[in-house]
C-alpha cells in the first residue's frame, strides 16, 4: 500500500544537524547517529518528540521505527509527551542524595505546585520525572535547567534560578 | 585421553562438561556443546536460531579458573575448558537469577495459558525458593492488542527479548521493541499497532513465559490435556512440519515441528491458524442429494449411487477438476477412476490461464535447489512473486541469504515490501516484465553471469499469468543459460504431487505423455456432460471466477469436498463429504521433492470419510477394480512408485522464447491471491480473516493511471474484464508501475472478474 512520507516534518536546520552526525559514522551505520538525530528533532519541536517525529527520524536514517521509540523511551533527556518551555532535572543519584537532593526536589515541587514528571499549568516549567547521575558529583546537589548545569544548590539558589525563567 | 591434538580437526576444540568430554567447533558457545551431549542448562533468552543476547543470565555456569560464573550462551569454548553445570557455584548463581526474575513475575499460573508448558515454571520448580523474600509490590504492565493471532499479558514478561529478536532477525518487521528503561522496561509496539508479520505466531513459541500466547487457543485447554500428533502444513507446497495438538477429537492448536531442511523451527501464520476453519458452519457432515432446489441429507449408498450414475453417463467426457491441496492417495484413486472411465479431462491447475506450453513443462516441478542452497546462494533472482505471501518460510531463507551478503534482484509487477535488502529491481506490468526478462543486458542476467551459486525463484504469477507460457520460457531460459537453479513456486500445497500423479490432461500418472484431454480452462469455459469436482470453490479457486458457476449449473455435478457452501449447493447434484487435512492419513509431495506421509490427528466430522475411502467406494459403484485397495498404505506406496517413475522420465526440452499471442491491453491485471484467501480452509478461518491481510477486494492503480482516469483514493469505480464487471474501491498504490492494475482474485468482491488477457478497463461511476 502507499506509504506516506514523514520527512517533511523535519526542518532544514534539523536535517543539517542529522547529516552532520550521520557523516561521522560509516554509511551502513546510520543507526549510530540516532541519539543526536532525535536530539535535533526534539529541539525543533519545543523539547519533546511526537511519534510522527520519531517515525520521520527513523525513516530519514533508514532504520525501523521501533528503534527510534526504544532509544527515545530509554533516555531521560528525551520526552515523548509535551513539556513546558523550560525543563528542570534534579539529580537524585547517590552523591546528590547524600548532599540533600531530596530537600531540593521537595522545595521545587512545593514552589511550582507540581510533582516530578508534571508541567506547571501555565506551561512554563516541566520537572523531569527521573534523572540519573549527571557526572556533577563534585558540585552536589545539582540540577540541569534547559541543558545548563547548576551546582552546590541551596533553596535560595534554586529560587533565584527558577524565578529567572520567563 | 582420546582427543589427542592430531585426531581433532583444526577448527574443533575439546572441552569437558560435568566430566564428559565433548568436541565443539571453535567459536561456538558452551551451551551449544552442552545441548549436544544432553546436559541441560536452564535458559530463557538463548535460542539456537536467534542471535545471542545474554540478558537473562539464567545459564550462568561454573568454569574452571574463571573468577565468577559465566553465561553459557555467550562464553565461547576454549580447548581444555572445564565446565561444571551442577556445582555449588553454578546452582547458587542460577538460584539467585531465578529469585530476581520472580520478583516481578505474577503468581497467576492457574489462569495462565502457558501453565504446564512454561519454561519459567519448570525452572522455578527446580531452582526457586518456596517462599519469596520480596514483599514489595509487583509491577503491572498494560497489555496491547496486537491483533487476532497473538494474545498479550505483558505483566508476565521477563524481558528475554526473544520476540524482539525474532521479529528483527527472522521476520524482518521490527514490530516489537524494548521500550523504557530499567524496571520500567516494557516489550511492546509503543504505538499500539497490530503485529502484521506473516510469521508472527512464532513469537508465541519463543516466549518462555505466558506473556505472548495463542489467541484463538486462549483458555481452551491445558498443555497436559493435549495430544501432539505429527502433521504437515497444507497451505503452501513447503509442507512445513508441525504438531497438531488435539483433545477430544478436535485440533485445538498447531505448533511447529523442527525440520532444518524445511521449516527450521518456524511456522507461517497460515499453517498455524488455518485449523480454526475446520469447524465452519458449512462443513459437509453427511452425504447430500439435490431434490429440486432443496438439499436432503442421505445415506452413503444412495449418494454414491447417484454420483456413479452421473459419472457413468458422462463416461469418457467426464470433466474432473481437482484441488491442488488434495493428498497423493486421493490423487492416485482419482487417477484410477478417471482412467477407468476412459477420460483424460482432468486438471488441478485451476488458476492457470495459458496452457500453450503443456508438452514442454517439467514433469515433476520440484525446486532446483534445497533451501540450504537458497540460503547459501550469492545471487537470487526473484521473478513475479510476492514471496512473503506465497511461501513465507522460503522468504525467510532469502532474507537469511541477503543478510549474509547475497544480492537479490527482483523483477515484479508490484514493488512489494520485502524484508530483505534488494540489490536491483525492475517493476513493470507483466508484459514489461517479459521484456526485462528477455533483455540481453538486464540487471538479472548481469547479476547471474558473475554468480557462483545462483538461484532463480519464479512466483505463482509465472504459472497463472495469461502470458504464462512466454514468461515461463523466458524464466527457464534465464536460469539455464546462466547455470542458475530454478525454483518454481507451485500453485497449491500438493501441486508437485499432482503433476507426478497424472492430475493433468497431457500426462498419465507416472509422467508418461498421453493424448491431451481438456485443460481446466477449456473445461470451465463450456458446459460439459458431467463433472467431478474435488474440494474447491470454482468462483474463487479458478481463473474464470464466477462464470464457472453458471457453466457448472448446465451439467450434472458430483462434488466431493469438505465444505458444502451455498455456492457449491447452487450447482452440485450430489455432495460427498470428505476429511480435511488432519482428519485422514495422507501424503504430500512438497516443493523440495520430499514425500511426507502423516497419520490422522482427529477423525472426520460427522459422516465425512477420508477421501481415498470415498473414492474407493465410488470405484466399486463404477465397477472398477483399480481403486479396490483396503488400506491407505497401499495407496501411499503406489503414489511413491508413481512419483519415482515420473522423476525418471526424461524432462522435455526447455521451450524456445515465445511472444504473447494477444495484443497488449492498455491496463494489465496483476491477479494475486491474497495470503489468507487461497483455499477453502483458509477462507473459513476466523482468526486469519480478522487480520489486516484479509480483503474483500479492491482496485489498485498507479498514481499516474489514477490521474489519467481522474479517480481518487477511495472512489468506487466500475472495473471490467471482457464482459464481466463489478464495482470496486480504488486504492492509489505507489508500488504499482504505470499500466498495471492490482485486482486480487479469490475475494468476494472480485470473484466475478476472470484472470484473462483481455486487460482491465476502468470507468468512473456517476455519483
Amino acid at each position: 500500500m502507499a506509504q506516506t512520507s514523514n520527512n517533511a516534518l523535519l526542518d532544514k536546520k534539523t536535517l543539517k544537524k542529522i547529516d552532520h552526525w550521520v557523516s561521522k559514522f560509516p554509511p551502513e551505520r546510520k543507526r549510530s547517529a540516532l541519539i543526536q538525530a532525535l536530539m535535533a528533532a526534539q529541539e525543533q519541536n519545543g523539547g519533546w518528540l511526537s511519534n510522527e517525529l520519531m517515525d520521520a527520524v527513523a525513516e530519514y536514517l533508514e532504520i525501523p521505527n521501533a528503534w527510534a521509540y526504544e532509544v527515545a523511551s530509554f533516555y531521560s533527556m528525551f520526552d515523548t509527551e509535551p513539556v513546558g518551555r523550560h525543563k528542570i532535572s534534579v539529580c537524585d543519584n547517590i552523591s546528590c542524595m547524600l548532599c540533600g537532593a531530596d530537600k531540593i526536589v521537595a522545595h521545587v515541587e512545593r514552589k511550582l505546585g507540581i510533582k516530578k514528571g508534571q508541567t506547571t499549568a501555565d506551561g512554563r516549567i516541566t520537572l523531569i520525572a527521573e534523572e540519573e547521575c549527571l557526572a556533577g558529583c563534585i558540585g552536589a546537589p545539582m540540577m540541569i535547567v534547559d541543558g545548563h548545569y547548576h551546582e552546590k544548590l541551596t533553596t535560595e539558589k534554586v529560587d533565584q534560578i527558577i524565578d529567572g525563567l520567563e | 585421553m582420546s582427543a589427542s591434538a592430531k585426531d581433532v580437526a583444526a577448527d574443533m576444540v575439546t572441552i569437558e562438561i560435568d566430566g564428559q568430554e565433548v568436541l565443539a567447533p571453535k567459536g561456538s558457545m558452551i551451551i551449544e556443546a552442552a545441548d549436544k551431549i544432553g546436559v541441560s542448562i536452564p535458559r530463557f533468552c538463548y535460542h539456537r536460531k536467534l542471535s545471542i543476547a545474554a540478558n537473562c543470565r539464567m545459564c550462568l555456569v561454573d568454569v574452571e579458573k574463571a573468577p565468577k560464573p559465566l553465561p553459557a550462551c555467550a562464553t565461547p569454548v576454549m580447548d581444555g575448558m572445564k565446565v561444571f553445570t551442577d556445582s555449588r557455584r553454578s546452582k547458587d548463581a542460577q538460584r539467585g537469577v531465578m529469585e530476581f526474575l520472580l520478583i516481578n513475575h505474577p503468581l497467576d499460573c492457574p489462569i495462565c495459558d502457558q501453565g504446564g508448558e512454561c519454561e519459567l515454571q519448570d525452572v522455578a520448580l527446580q531452582y526457586g525458593r518456596s517462599v519469596s523474600r520480596f514483599t514489595e509490590r509487583k509491577r503491572v504492565v498494560a497489555d496491547e492488542n496486537v491483533g487476532s493471532l497473538v494474545a498479550t499479558e505483558m505483566t508476565r514478561c521477563i524481558h528475554c527479548t526473544r520476540c524482539v529478536r525474532f521479529l528483527d532477525e527472522v521476520a524482518g518487521t521490527n514490530e516489537l521493541g524494548g521500550m523504557g528503561r530499567g524496571e520500567r522496561t516494557q516489550i511492546g509496539t509503543w504505538i499500539g499497532r497490530s503485529i502484521d508479520s506473516e510469521v508472527s505466531g512464532n513469537i508465541i513459541d519463543l516466549c518462555p513465559v505466558g506473556a505472548l500466547t495463542n489467541k484463538p487457543f486462549r483458555f481452551q485447554a491445558r498443555a497436559w490435556e493435549l495430544r501432539a500428533r505429527s502433521g504437515i502444513g497444507s497451505h503452501d507446497a513447503l509442507g512445513s512440519n508441525l504438531f497438531w495438538h488435539t483433545r477430544r477429537n478436535r485440533i485445538l492448536r498447531i505448533v511447529p515441528r523442527d525440520n532444518d531442511d524445511i521449516n527450521e523451527a518456524w511456522l507461517s501464520d497460515r499453517d498455524r491458524y488455518s485449523h480454526t476453519g475446520l469447524e465452519a458452519d458449512d462443513r459437509a457432515t453427511s452425504p447430500l442429494l439435490r431434490d429440486g432446489d432443496e438439499w436432503v441429507a442421505t445415506d452413503w449408498d444412495s449418494a454414491l449411487q447417484k454420483a456413479a450414475e452421473i459419472m457413468q453417463t458422462a463416461g469418457s467426457d467426464l470433466a474432473t477438476l481437482v484441488s491442488p491441496r488434495t493428498s497423493c492417495e486421493e490423487m492416485v484413486q482419482l487417477g484410477a477412476i478417471v482412467d477407468g472411465l476412459g477420460s483424460t479431462n482432468i486438471d488441478h491447475r485451476l488458476r492457470q490461464t495459458d496452457f500453450a506450453d503443456d508438452a514442454e513443462q517439467p514433469i515433476v516441478p520440484t525446486f532446483g535447489a534445497s533451501l540450504d542452497a537458497v540460503e547459501q546462494a550469492d545471487v537470487i533472482v526473484l521473478v513475479g512473486s510476492h514471496l512473503r505471501h506465497e511461501m513465507p518460510l522460503v522468504a525467510t531463507r532469502v532474507r537469511k541469504a541477503a543478510r549474509g551478503g547475497a544480492s537479490v534482484v527482483i523483477i515484479n509487477p508490484v514493488d512489494y515490501t520485502f524484508h530483505f535488502p534488494v540489490a536491483d529491481k525492475t517493476i513493470a506490468s507483466p508484459r514489461g516484465m517479459l521484456k526485462a526478462l528477455t533483455a540481453k543486458s538486464s540487471a538479472a542476467a548481469k547479476a547471474l553471469k558473475g554468480a557462483e551459486r545462483a538461484v532463480v525463484i519464479a512466483g505463482e504469477m509465472i504459472q497463472t499469468s495469461p502470458i504464462g507460457s512466454a514468461l515461463r520460457a523466458a524464466v527457464r531460459q534465464l536460469a539455464s543459460s546462466n547455470g542458475a537453479s530454478l525454483c518454481q513456486i507451485p500453485v497449491g500445497a500438493n501441486a508437485v504431487g499432482a503433476h507426478a500423479l497424472g492430475m493433468l490432461p497431457q500426462r498419465k500418472a507416472g509422467g508418461d505423455a498421453r493424448e491431451a484431454g481438456k485443460t481446466a480452462l477449456q473445461m470451465l469455459s463450456k458446459a460439459q456432460k458431467g463433472w467431478l469436482l474435488y474440494n474447491f470453490e470454482p468462483s474463487v479457486d479458478s481463473a474464470v471466477g464466477q462464470s464457472a458457476v453458471d457453466t457448472l449449473k448446465q451439467g450434472p455435478v458430483v462434488y466431493i469436498g469438505a465444505y458444502a457452501s451455498d455456492e457449491v449447493r447452487s450447482f452440485a447434484d450430489v455432495i460427498l463429504p470428505i476429511a480435511e487435512w488432519g482428519e485422514a492419513d495422507m501424503s504430500q509431495l512438497n516443493c523440495l521433492g520430499h514425500l511426507q506421509s502423516i497419520a490422522a490427528a482427529v477423525s472426520p466430522q460427522g459422516e465425512a470419510r477420508a477421501g481415498w475411502k470415498v473414492l474407493r467406494r465410488l470405484g466399486d459403484q463404477l465397477g472398477l477394480s483399480t481403486t479396490a485397495v483396503d488400506n491407505v498404505q497401499a495407496l501411499t506406496l503406489q503414489a511413491a512408485e508413481l512419483i519415482e517413475r515420473a522423476s525418471s522420465v526424461d524432462a522435455p526440452e526447455a521451450p524456445a522464447a515465445k511472444k504473447p499471442s494477444g495484443d497488449a491491453p492498455a491496463l494489465e491485471r496483476v491477479c494475486e491471491v491474497p495470503i489468507y484467501a487461497g483455499d477453502v480452509m483458509l477462507r473459513r478461518s476466523p482468526a486469519l480473516q480478522q487480520t489486516s491481510h484479509a480483503t474483500d477486494g479492491y482496485c489498485g492503480l498507479s498514481p499516474k493511471d489514477a490521474a489519467a482516469a481522474k479517480v481518487a483514493d477511495g472512489d468506487v469505480i466500475q472495473v471490467s474484464v471482457g464482459q464481466h464487471s463489478t464495482q470496486l474501491a480504488v486504492v492509489i498504490d505507489e508500488q504499482l508501475p504505470q499500466g498495471a492494475v492490482r485486482v486480487p482474485t479469490a475475494t468476494a468482491g472480485t470473484s466475478c472478474l476472470p484472470n484473462s488477457d483481455e486487460g482491465v478497463e476502468i470507468q468512473k461511476v456517476a455519483q
